[in-house]
């Protein structure tokens, strides 16, 4: 059995949090489809409520303090991630957001991503699609095509005319273990490996 | 080793006051550290580069030739000359004068500059700004190098039969360091041509220095230059020193929490554990300094940043006394009796003369003239050979 790891960022602020009850859900969806897939998954999650002020030094330092290299280290390096906020003002939050803000542009290319998103109502379920879906393209992420929001009322088993959360949970699941176990386990790029252009190709590249 | 400051020509309004000081007040109160710097024994005063408010410093070279007239001893650099902006025919020529003006008390520090409207108001763009390091700083060292240049380039007009004048003192060119936070293709060009690399030190956590100079030293050694712990090392840093440590904290803490760049962001204690800030007693100044050797070995060059945020002009001195009398001796006298003997002192106009197997004159007389055929500073009989 191989090993995958798993990243999950959850930006709820309350607790205990739906943000966070939908973060959970996914994972244990999304460890359950990668072990019908032979891959064991070690899962650690990014509570960002804890680091709400180093977001907010980093913004400000242009580093990530200890606290915070730790949980950008640990986004950046897993092989998936799952990423759920809640919906403030028709968009992801702010504290999402920043935490997006400073990672390296580049430090998510090709990563698979599972997007979920939490709100009162379903009327701002599109915030999955005009939001957070741009954000993680522009990332160069590879995103699963079901995204999933959990409404208030998804809580309770949704209306009638959607399938249950629990049914868009397991889909969506199945398409991130597909791409985690459709590419080999991340490796991180060394910043500081020696260049794989010399710098006499580079002067001569002028 | 050598000790000094460096300043970013900040004009911040002094937050325990509410003034802002002027353009000139702050213009003389630089001069006036920088002398300072000289009589209270340190070596090196840098002077960065800015064009854009609320700094003053877009002319480095002026002022630091008036520094120059009004010291002996002192060394003059910048931190940093914006080698992406600038013409580097321009660099080549002024810091070639400041270089004759200060007798060889002259090197640089080639930086990419961080604020992006200054590329566009000088014709340029910053996403090539590593491509703009690389090419500019090879044109400005053939400047130096050859007589007569001909040259052509992605950014700049062609040169065809170009001579920067006045040619280097004696014959060798100013030393040349590179400064970069964060990117180690600026690390690669200092160590490809095995020219200084001072990190910055101040805003990024020391575990991001120990790496930068640990990949700059490694390829100083894969260039052929020589051995890893022989590559010449500058750091920054950034202390604020009383007698009582309760008091230099109590002191500087306004100015810290108000300070641009990381200002209202973390706490003073945050910030002193994340980067080498050190805000103390000198014996804590001291014993924190000689620590940056146990992550980026022995180096050759300490600056310190302690004119910013808004200090006023008297603190500044009173701190250049304390780094004077306290502090420089002592680490002066550690590090030198920790450094191997295989490893370089930085280079100075002395040491590179003595390299390049003594002083010559550079001077590149013209063509004769189209009248007499003689040329100036040509003898005749030279003029018929």
């Amino acid at each position: 059995m191989s090993t995958r790891t798993l990243a999950v960022v959850s930006a709820g602020l309350s607790n205990p949090s739906s943000t966070r009850l939908l973060a959970d859900r996914l994972t244990a969806a999304a460890q359950a489809a990668l072990t019908g897939r032979g891959i064991t998954a070690t899962v650690e999650v990014v509570e960002l409520r804890k680091h709400a002020r180093d977001l907010a030094d980093n913004l400000l330092t242009g580093f990530p303090n200890e606290s915070l290299r730790g949980a950008v280290d640990t986004v950046v390096g897993a092989d998936g991630l799952i990423a759920v906020t809640p919906v403030f003002s028709a968009s992801y939050s702010g504290l999402f957001k920043t935490f997006f803000d400073v990672l390296d542009k580049d430090s998510l290319t090709g990563k698979p991503v599972l997007l979920g998103a939490t709100a009162g109502t379903a009327r701002h379920s599109l915030v999955l699609e005009h939001a957070m879906r741009p954000l993680f393209s522009y990332l160069r992420a590879t995103v699963a095509p079901t995204a999933v929001f959990a409404a208030s009322e998804d809580w309770a088993g949704g209306d009638s005319g959607t399938p249950a959360l629990t049914g868009r949970v397991r889909r969506a699941a199945e398409e991130l273990a597909d791409l985690v176990a459709g590419r080999p386990p991340a490796a991180p790029a060394d910043p500081f490996a020696d260049p794989t252009t010399s710098f006499e190709d580079l002067l001569k590249g002028l | 080793m050598q000790f000094g400051i460096f300043t970013v020509s900040d004009i911040t309004t002094d937050p325990t006051t509410g003034r802002t000081p002027t353009e000139a007040e702050r213009l003389q109160a630089v001069l006036t550290i920088a002398q300072k710097a000289e009589e209270v024994g340190l070596d090196v005063f840098a002077l960065g580069e800015h064009h854009n408010p609320p700094f003053f410093s877009s002319s480095p070279t002026t002022t630091l030739a008036w520094i120059a007239a009004k010291t002996q001893k002192l060394q003059l650099s910048t931190s940093t000359t914006l080698i992406t902006t600038n013409d580097p025919v321009k660099i080549a020529e002024d810091y070639a004068m400041l270089q004759h003006l200060a007798g060889g008390r002259v090197d640089l520090m080639m930086g990419r500059g961080n604020t992006g409207p200054v590329y566009p108001w000088f014709g340029q763009d910053i996403r090539n700004g590593i491509e703009l390091a690389v090419e500019n700083y090879a044109l400005l060292r053939r400047l130096w190098s050859e007589d007569v240049v001909d040259w052509q380039g992605k950014f700049r007009s062609p040169l065809q039969g170009f001579t920067s004048t006045p040619r280097p003192l004696d014959g060798v060119a100013p030393f040349v360091w590179h400064g970069s936070i964060r990117s180690p293709q600026i690390a690669e060009q200092a160590a490809y041509y095995g020219d200084g690399f001072f990190s910055n030190h101040i805003f990024w956590p020391a575990e991001h220095t120990q790496k930068m100079v640990e990949f700059y030293r490694r390829r100083y050694e894969h260039y052929g230059h020589g051995t890893a712990d022989q590559a010449i090392v500058g750091l920054g840093g950034q202390v604020f020193m009383r007698k009582n440590s309760q008091d230099a904290v109590n002191e500087f803490r306004p100015y810290f929490d108000n300070a641009p760049v990381y200002g209202h962001g973390p706490s003073l204690e945050d910030f002193s554990r994340e980067t080498p800030l050190t805000v103390g007693s000198p014996q804590q100044v001291i014993e924190r300094t000689l620590g940056f050797r146990d992550y980026v070995g022995d180096y050759q060059r300490q600056l310190f940043l302690i004119d910013h945020a808004g200090l006023p002009l008297k603190t500044v001195l009173e701190q250049l006394d304390i780094l004077g009398e306290e502090v420089v001796p002592v680490l002066r006298k550690e590090f030198a009796a920790l450094k191997p003997a295989h490893v370089p002192a930085a280079p100075t106009h002395a040491s590179r003369v003595a390299a390049a197997g003594g002083a010559k004159d550079a001077t590149v007389h013209a063509g004769g003239d189209s009248v007499t055929g003689q040329a100036p500073g040509r003898t005749a009989e030279e003029a018929i050979r």
